[in-house]
Protein backbone atom coordinates (compact mmCIF):
# COMPACT_ATOMS: atom_id res chain seq x y z
CA UNK A 1 0.00 0.00 0.00
CA UNK A 2 1.25 3.43 -0.80
CA UNK A 3 2.55 5.71 1.91
CA UNK A 4 -0.41 7.97 3.15
CA UNK A 5 0.07 11.66 1.80
CA UNK A 6 -0.14 12.80 5.64
CA UNK A 7 2.79 10.63 6.71
CA UNK A 8 4.94 13.73 4.40
CA UNK A 9 3.89 16.21 7.01
CA UNK A 10 6.28 16.60 9.97
CA UNK A 11 6.16 15.98 13.91
CA UNK A 12 2.50 14.68 13.35
CA UNK A 13 1.16 11.01 14.06
CA UNK A 14 -2.19 10.88 12.72
CA UNK A 15 -4.43 8.47 14.54
CA UNK A 16 -5.14 6.17 11.85
CA UNK A 17 -6.11 2.77 11.72
CA UNK A 18 -2.90 1.17 11.86
CA UNK A 19 -1.77 3.50 14.61
CA UNK A 20 -5.04 2.95 16.28
CA UNK A 21 -5.07 -0.73 16.73
CA UNK A 22 -1.20 -0.24 18.04
CA UNK A 23 -2.52 2.00 20.68
CA UNK A 24 -5.71 0.30 21.83
CA UNK A 25 -4.46 -0.67 25.31
CA UNK A 26 -2.18 2.43 25.41
CA UNK A 27 -5.54 4.83 24.93
CA UNK A 28 -7.27 2.35 27.19
CA UNK A 29 -5.11 2.33 29.67
CA UNK A 30 -5.21 6.43 29.46
CA UNK A 31 -9.31 6.09 29.30
CA UNK A 32 -9.38 4.56 32.81
CA UNK A 33 -7.78 7.10 34.61
CA UNK A 34 -11.34 8.92 33.54
CA UNK A 35 -11.82 7.49 37.55
CA UNK A 36 -11.17 8.87 40.27
CA UNK A 37 -10.45 5.87 41.70
CA UNK A 38 -8.15 4.26 38.95
CA UNK A 39 -6.81 7.81 39.00
CA UNK A 40 -5.39 6.85 42.90
CA UNK A 41 -4.51 3.16 42.70
CA UNK A 42 -2.05 4.16 39.43
CA UNK A 43 -0.51 6.83 41.50
CA UNK A 44 -0.18 4.74 44.59
CA UNK A 45 1.82 1.86 42.17
CA UNK A 46 2.47 2.38 38.61
CA UNK A 47 4.25 -0.23 37.62
CA UNK A 48 1.35 -2.41 39.34
CA UNK A 49 -1.36 -0.97 38.04
CA UNK A 50 -0.07 -1.19 34.54
CA UNK A 51 0.76 -5.16 35.07
CA UNK A 52 -2.52 -5.70 36.88
CA UNK A 53 -5.19 -4.14 34.78
CA UNK A 54 -3.44 -3.71 31.33
CA UNK A 55 -1.18 -6.91 30.31
CA UNK A 56 -1.61 -6.46 27.01
CA UNK A 57 0.36 -3.31 26.76
CA UNK A 58 3.79 -3.84 25.26
CA UNK A 59 7.26 -3.38 26.83
CA UNK A 60 7.49 -0.28 24.96
CA UNK A 61 4.50 1.25 25.77
CA UNK A 62 4.12 0.37 29.07
CA UNK A 63 8.35 1.76 29.93
CA UNK A 64 6.72 5.03 28.12
CA UNK A 65 4.14 5.60 30.50
CA UNK A 66 6.42 4.70 33.51
CA UNK A 67 8.72 7.75 31.92
CA UNK A 68 6.44 9.98 31.12
CA UNK A 69 7.64 9.99 27.37
CA UNK A 70 4.57 11.92 25.51
CA UNK A 71 6.42 11.79 22.14
CA UNK A 72 7.11 8.14 22.50
CA UNK A 73 3.62 6.95 23.35
CA UNK A 74 2.43 8.98 19.94
CA UNK A 75 4.48 6.88 18.11
CA UNK A 76 3.73 3.97 20.25
CA UNK A 77 -0.09 4.29 19.40
CA UNK A 78 -0.88 7.14 21.71
CA UNK A 79 -3.64 9.92 20.99
CA UNK A 80 -3.18 13.16 22.79
CA UNK A 81 -7.17 12.92 23.69
CA UNK A 82 -6.06 10.19 25.98
CA UNK A 83 -2.62 10.36 27.14
CA UNK A 84 -3.69 14.04 27.84
CA UNK A 85 -5.63 11.86 30.84
CA UNK A 86 -2.38 11.15 32.24
CA UNK A 87 -0.96 14.43 31.84
CA UNK A 88 -3.76 15.81 33.95
CA UNK A 89 -3.58 12.89 36.07
CA UNK A 90 0.03 14.41 36.88
CA UNK A 91 -1.72 17.81 36.85
CA UNK A 92 -0.85 18.97 33.53
CA UNK A 93 -2.83 20.74 30.98
CA UNK A 94 -2.77 20.38 27.29
CA UNK A 95 -0.05 23.72 27.32
CA UNK A 96 1.76 22.09 29.87
CA UNK A 97 2.06 19.00 27.33
CA UNK A 98 2.33 20.62 24.07
CA UNK A 99 5.40 22.38 25.98
CA UNK A 100 6.92 19.15 26.87
CA UNK A 101 6.56 17.56 23.37
CA UNK A 102 8.11 20.46 21.49
CA UNK A 103 11.11 20.54 23.70
CA UNK A 104 10.45 24.16 24.88
CA UNK A 105 10.02 25.58 28.20
CA UNK A 106 6.53 26.69 29.55
CA UNK A 107 7.72 30.41 29.23
CA UNK A 108 9.14 29.75 25.57
CA UNK A 109 5.77 27.72 24.45
CA UNK A 110 3.62 30.32 26.11
CA UNK A 111 5.44 33.16 24.19
CA UNK A 112 5.37 31.70 20.46
CA UNK A 113 1.84 31.09 21.36
CA UNK A 114 0.91 34.83 22.10
CA UNK A 115 3.01 35.76 19.58
CA UNK A 116 0.97 34.17 16.75
CA UNK A 117 1.62 30.47 17.15
CA UNK A 118 4.03 28.14 15.11
CA UNK A 119 3.65 29.69 11.85
CA UNK A 120 2.91 27.33 8.36
CA UNK A 121 6.22 28.06 7.01
CA UNK A 122 8.66 25.93 7.18
CA UNK A 123 6.34 23.25 9.08
CA UNK A 124 4.27 22.00 6.12
CA UNK A 125 6.57 19.09 4.80
CA UNK A 126 9.23 16.86 6.30
CA UNK A 127 11.75 18.27 3.59
CA UNK A 128 11.37 20.86 5.45
CA UNK A 129 12.37 19.95 8.96
CA UNK A 130 14.87 18.00 7.19
CA UNK A 131 16.30 20.88 5.38
CA UNK A 132 16.67 23.04 8.63
CA UNK A 133 18.46 20.30 10.12
CA UNK B 1 -43.88 24.56 12.04
CA UNK B 2 -40.09 24.18 13.54
CA UNK B 3 -37.68 26.93 11.75
CA UNK B 4 -34.47 27.39 11.41
CA UNK B 5 -33.45 31.13 12.29
CA UNK B 6 -29.51 31.20 12.38
CA UNK B 7 -25.84 29.43 12.93
CA UNK B 8 -23.61 29.67 15.06
CA UNK B 9 -19.50 28.38 14.65
CA UNK B 10 -16.87 28.58 17.24
CA UNK B 11 -14.10 26.97 18.39
CA UNK B 12 -14.64 25.07 21.80
CA UNK B 13 -11.19 25.39 23.85
CA UNK B 14 -11.28 23.11 27.10
CA UNK B 15 -9.26 26.27 28.29
CA UNK B 16 -12.17 28.48 27.58
CA UNK B 17 -14.16 26.68 30.12
CA UNK B 18 -11.51 26.43 32.81
CA UNK B 19 -10.75 30.41 33.13
CA UNK B 20 -14.29 30.70 33.10
CA UNK B 21 -15.59 28.42 35.87
CA UNK B 22 -12.15 29.94 37.73
CA UNK B 23 -13.09 33.16 37.69
CA UNK B 24 -10.42 34.09 35.21
CA UNK B 25 -12.73 35.48 32.57
CA UNK B 26 -11.61 39.42 33.90
CA UNK B 27 -7.65 38.31 32.98
CA UNK B 28 -6.98 40.51 30.27
CA UNK B 29 -5.09 37.29 28.11
CA UNK B 30 -9.14 35.80 28.49
CA UNK B 31 -10.85 39.19 28.59
CA UNK B 32 -9.86 39.42 24.50
CA UNK B 33 -11.23 35.93 23.70
CA UNK B 34 -14.89 36.59 26.06
CA UNK B 35 -14.69 40.21 24.45
CA UNK B 36 -15.61 38.15 21.12
CA UNK B 37 -18.68 36.84 22.44
CA UNK B 38 -20.31 39.57 24.37
CA UNK B 39 -22.06 40.39 21.40
CA UNK B 40 -23.10 36.78 20.92
CA UNK B 41 -24.34 36.64 24.06
CA UNK B 42 -26.93 39.41 23.48
CA UNK B 43 -28.13 37.83 19.86
CA UNK B 44 -28.65 34.70 21.29
CA UNK B 45 -30.60 36.05 24.25
CA UNK B 46 -32.89 38.04 21.84
CA UNK B 47 -32.89 34.91 18.94
CA UNK B 48 -34.85 33.10 21.99
CA UNK B 49 -34.48 29.81 20.61
CA UNK B 50 -36.13 26.82 22.17
CA UNK B 51 -33.93 24.04 20.89
CA UNK B 52 -29.81 24.26 19.94
CA UNK B 53 -28.43 21.78 17.69
CA UNK B 54 -25.11 21.25 18.75
CA UNK B 55 -22.52 19.76 16.14
CA UNK B 56 -19.28 19.03 18.58
CA UNK B 57 -17.14 15.84 19.67
CA UNK B 58 -16.14 14.17 22.13
CA UNK B 59 -12.68 13.98 23.22
CA UNK B 60 -12.79 10.13 24.49
CA UNK B 61 -15.22 11.24 27.22
CA UNK B 62 -18.48 9.89 26.61
CA UNK B 63 -16.83 7.25 23.84
CA UNK B 64 -13.40 5.37 24.00
CA UNK B 65 -12.08 3.59 21.25
CA UNK B 66 -14.33 0.87 22.15
CA UNK B 67 -17.14 1.75 20.09
CA UNK B 68 -16.63 4.88 17.55
CA UNK B 69 -19.58 6.48 15.59
CA UNK B 70 -19.12 8.71 13.15
CA UNK B 71 -22.38 10.43 13.31
CA UNK B 72 -24.32 10.27 16.64
CA UNK B 73 -27.21 11.34 17.46
CA UNK B 74 -28.36 12.37 21.32
CA UNK B 75 -32.21 11.89 21.63
CA UNK B 76 -32.04 11.52 25.47
CA UNK B 77 -34.29 13.77 27.56
CA UNK B 78 -31.06 14.99 29.47
CA UNK B 79 -26.94 14.70 29.04
CA UNK B 80 -25.43 14.91 32.26
CA UNK B 81 -21.32 16.68 32.28
CA UNK B 82 -19.13 14.31 31.33
CA UNK B 83 -15.53 14.27 34.09
CA UNK B 84 -12.48 15.02 32.35
CA UNK B 85 -10.86 14.00 34.69
CA UNK B 86 -10.65 17.06 37.04
CA UNK B 87 -14.39 16.69 37.96
CA UNK B 88 -17.04 17.65 35.76
CA UNK B 89 -17.37 21.60 34.78
CA UNK B 90 -19.53 23.36 37.51
CA UNK B 91 -22.55 23.86 34.41
CA UNK B 92 -26.35 23.29 33.85
CA UNK B 93 -27.16 19.62 33.38
CA UNK B 94 -28.08 19.88 29.32
CA UNK B 95 -31.51 19.20 28.59
CA UNK B 96 -32.59 17.59 25.43
CA UNK B 97 -35.26 17.65 23.21
CA UNK B 98 -36.42 13.75 22.15
CA UNK B 99 -39.44 14.60 20.13
CA UNK B 100 -37.41 16.76 17.61
CA UNK B 101 -34.22 14.53 18.21
CA UNK B 102 -35.72 11.19 17.05
CA UNK B 103 -37.73 13.37 14.35
CA UNK B 104 -34.49 13.95 12.85
CA UNK B 105 -32.96 10.73 13.53
CA UNK B 106 -35.78 9.26 11.48
CA UNK B 107 -35.61 11.72 8.47
CA UNK B 108 -31.82 11.59 8.06
CA UNK B 109 -31.94 7.74 8.27
CA UNK B 110 -34.42 7.53 5.37
CA UNK B 111 -32.56 10.19 3.79
CA UNK B 112 -29.67 7.75 3.62
CA UNK B 113 -27.39 9.24 6.63
CA UNK B 114 -26.92 6.23 8.76
CA UNK B 115 -26.85 8.08 11.50
CA UNK B 116 -25.76 6.32 15.56
CA UNK B 117 -28.94 7.00 18.13
CA UNK B 118 -27.98 7.69 21.55
CA UNK B 119 -30.28 7.71 24.85
CA UNK B 120 -27.21 7.55 27.26
CA UNK B 121 -24.73 10.27 26.78
CA UNK B 122 -22.56 12.53 29.29
CA UNK B 123 -21.18 15.75 27.54
CA UNK B 124 -17.88 17.10 27.67
CA UNK B 125 -16.52 20.66 27.12
CA UNK B 126 -17.08 20.29 23.21
CA UNK B 127 -20.29 21.21 24.10
CA UNK B 128 -20.48 22.88 27.13
CA UNK B 129 -17.67 25.50 26.40
CA UNK B 130 -19.89 26.81 23.24
CA UNK B 131 -22.77 26.68 25.66
CA UNK B 132 -20.67 28.80 28.24
CA UNK B 133 -19.40 31.26 25.56
CA UNK B 134 -23.08 32.08 23.98
CA UNK B 135 -24.84 32.45 27.56
CA UNK B 136 -22.66 32.73 30.27
CA UNK B 137 -23.01 31.32 33.34
CA UNK B 138 -27.03 30.47 34.07
CA UNK B 139 -28.43 28.65 37.01
CA UNK B 140 -30.39 26.38 33.78
CA UNK B 141 -29.84 26.60 30.04
CA UNK B 142 -32.45 28.94 28.44
CA UNK B 143 -33.32 26.00 25.77
CA UNK B 144 -32.93 22.64 25.23
CA UNK B 145 -29.87 21.04 23.44
CA UNK B 146 -29.77 18.34 20.68
CA UNK B 147 -26.21 17.15 20.82
CA UNK B 148 -24.97 15.73 17.44
CA UNK B 149 -21.52 14.15 18.35
CA UNK B 150 -18.85 13.50 15.32
CA UNK B 151 -15.97 11.70 14.87
CA UNK B 152 -13.03 13.70 14.22
CA UNK B 153 -10.51 11.92 16.55
CA UNK B 154 -10.03 8.71 14.96
CA UNK B 155 -8.94 8.67 11.36
CA UNK B 156 -10.78 9.70 8.75
CA UNK B 157 -13.51 11.74 10.34
CA UNK B 158 -15.80 12.33 8.04
CA UNK B 159 -15.46 14.37 4.75
CA UNK B 160 -16.25 17.94 4.49
CA UNK B 161 -18.45 17.08 1.30
CA UNK B 162 -20.25 14.41 3.94
CA UNK B 163 -21.15 16.85 7.07
CA UNK B 164 -22.39 19.63 4.68
CA UNK B 165 -25.12 16.84 3.00
CA UNK B 166 -25.70 15.90 6.39
CA UNK B 167 -26.88 19.31 7.39
CA UNK B 168 -29.01 19.28 4.51
CA UNK B 169 -30.70 16.36 5.68
CA UNK B 170 -31.32 18.37 9.07
CA UNK B 171 -32.93 20.82 7.52
CA UNK B 172 -35.03 18.93 5.78
CA UNK B 173 -36.22 17.31 8.95
CA UNK B 174 -36.18 20.86 10.96
CA UNK B 175 -38.40 22.06 8.43
CA UNK B 176 -40.92 19.22 8.43
CA UNK B 177 -41.35 19.09 12.52
CA UNK B 178 -44.88 20.03 13.12
CA UNK B 179 -44.38 21.98 16.05
CA UNK B 180 -43.90 25.23 16.27
CA UNK B 181 -39.96 25.81 17.66
CA UNK B 182 -37.42 28.43 17.20
CA UNK B 183 -34.41 26.54 16.19
CA UNK B 184 -30.66 27.65 15.85
CA UNK B 185 -27.38 25.32 14.55
CA UNK B 186 -24.45 25.54 16.44
CA UNK B 187 -21.17 24.01 14.93
CA UNK B 188 -18.03 23.75 16.82
CA UNK B 189 -14.18 22.89 16.99
CA UNK B 190 -11.23 24.72 15.19
CA UNK B 191 -9.84 26.49 14.41
CA UNK B 192 -6.35 25.82 13.20
CA UNK B 193 -4.37 23.93 16.21
CA UNK B 194 -2.31 20.89 16.30
CA UNK B 195 -2.45 19.88 20.43
CA UNK B 196 -0.08 16.73 19.39
CA UNK B 197 4.04 16.07 19.24
CA UNK B 198 6.70 18.34 18.24
CA UNK B 199 4.66 19.63 15.72
CA UNK B 200 2.28 21.23 18.55
CA UNK B 201 1.31 24.92 18.67
CA UNK B 202 0.47 25.22 14.97
CA UNK B 203 -1.80 28.27 13.85
CA UNK B 204 -2.49 29.38 10.42
CA UNK B 205 -4.27 32.79 10.53
CA UNK B 206 -4.06 33.11 6.79
CA UNK B 207 -6.02 29.59 6.38
CA UNK B 208 -8.54 30.28 8.84
CA UNK B 209 -9.39 34.09 7.07
CA UNK B 210 -10.06 32.48 4.06
CA UNK B 211 -12.06 29.56 5.92
CA UNK B 212 -14.01 32.44 6.93
CA UNK B 213 -14.85 34.10 4.31
CA UNK B 214 -15.37 31.26 2.30
CA UNK B 215 -17.47 30.04 4.90
CA UNK B 216 -20.19 32.51 4.81
CA UNK B 217 -19.83 33.22 0.51
CA UNK B 218 -18.94 30.07 -0.77
CA UNK B 219 -19.15 27.23 1.59
CA UNK B 220 -18.92 24.31 -1.60
CA UNK B 221 -15.71 25.04 -1.90
CA UNK B 222 -15.16 23.94 1.42
CA UNK B 223 -16.25 20.71 1.55
CA UNK B 224 -13.60 20.18 -1.67
CA UNK B 225 -10.83 20.44 1.05
CA UNK B 226 -9.33 17.03 1.67
CA UNK B 227 -8.37 15.79 4.79
CA UNK B 228 -4.50 15.79 4.18
CA UNK B 229 -5.38 19.37 3.72
CA UNK B 230 -6.89 20.46 6.99
CA UNK B 231 -3.71 18.04 8.74
CA UNK B 232 -1.06 19.94 6.47
CA UNK B 233 -2.60 23.74 6.29
CA UNK B 234 -4.72 23.66 9.79
CA UNK B 235 -3.02 21.38 12.22
CA UNK B 236 -3.95 17.67 13.05
CA UNK B 237 -6.84 18.82 15.60
CA UNK B 238 -7.61 21.95 13.18
CA UNK B 239 -10.18 18.81 11.03
CA UNK B 240 -12.25 19.67 13.44
CA UNK B 241 -13.51 22.16 10.86
CA UNK B 242 -15.60 19.67 9.24
CA UNK B 243 -17.91 20.04 11.64
CA UNK B 244 -18.55 23.34 11.25
CA UNK B 245 -20.18 22.49 7.38
CA UNK B 246 -22.96 20.65 9.03
CA UNK B 247 -24.45 23.81 10.63
CA UNK B 248 -23.38 25.42 7.31
CA UNK B 249 -25.31 23.36 4.91
CA UNK B 250 -27.88 23.30 7.50
CA UNK B 251 -28.56 27.32 6.93
CA UNK B 252 -30.06 28.77 3.53
CA UNK B 253 -27.37 29.36 0.61
CA UNK B 254 -27.47 32.73 1.05
CA UNK B 255 -26.94 34.27 4.57
CA UNK B 256 -26.48 37.33 6.62
CA UNK B 257 -23.22 37.72 8.47
CA UNK B 258 -24.18 39.24 11.49
CA UNK B 259 -20.91 38.83 13.65
CA UNK B 260 -17.13 37.59 13.04
CA UNK B 261 -14.50 37.43 15.20
CA UNK B 262 -11.36 35.84 15.29
CA UNK B 263 -8.07 35.86 17.88
CA UNK B 264 -5.37 33.95 18.27
CA UNK B 265 -4.84 32.09 21.16
CA UNK B 266 -6.32 30.79 23.64
CA UNK B 267 -4.23 28.13 24.99
CA UNK B 268 -3.19 26.44 21.45
CA UNK B 269 -5.76 27.35 19.77
CA UNK B 270 -6.79 29.72 17.51
CA UNK B 271 -10.46 31.07 18.55
CA UNK B 272 -13.12 32.06 15.24
CA UNK B 273 -16.84 32.78 15.91
CA UNK B 274 -19.60 33.36 13.39
CA UNK B 275 -23.13 34.38 13.78
CA UNK B 276 -25.36 33.84 10.52
CA UNK B 277 -28.61 34.14 9.89
CA UNK B 278 -31.36 32.51 7.55
CA UNK B 279 -33.32 35.53 5.32
CA UNK B 280 -36.17 33.75 4.59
Amino acid sequence: MAEEAYEDIPGTQVFDAKRSRKGYWLNMFCMSLMKDENRKAFKANEPKYLDEHFPHLSPEQRDAILKRQWNRMLELGGNIYYTSKLGATDGLSFQNLAALMTGSTQEQYAAMMLAGGRPPAGNRSKSEWQSRG
Amino acid sequence: MAKLLAGVTTSHVPAIGAALDGGKSGEPYWRRVFAGYEFSKKWLAEMKPDVVFLVYNDHASAFSLEIIPTFALGCAEEFPIADEGWGPRPVPVVEGHPDLAWHIAQSTILDEFDMTIVNKMEVDHGLTVPLSLMVGQPKTWPFKVIPLCVNVIQYPPPTGHRCYMLGKAIRKAIDSFPQDLRVVIFGTGGMSHQLQGPRAGFINSEFDNRFLDKFVADPVALTKIPHVDYIREAGSEGIELVMWLIARGALDDQVKQVHRFYTVPASNTAVGHLILENTH
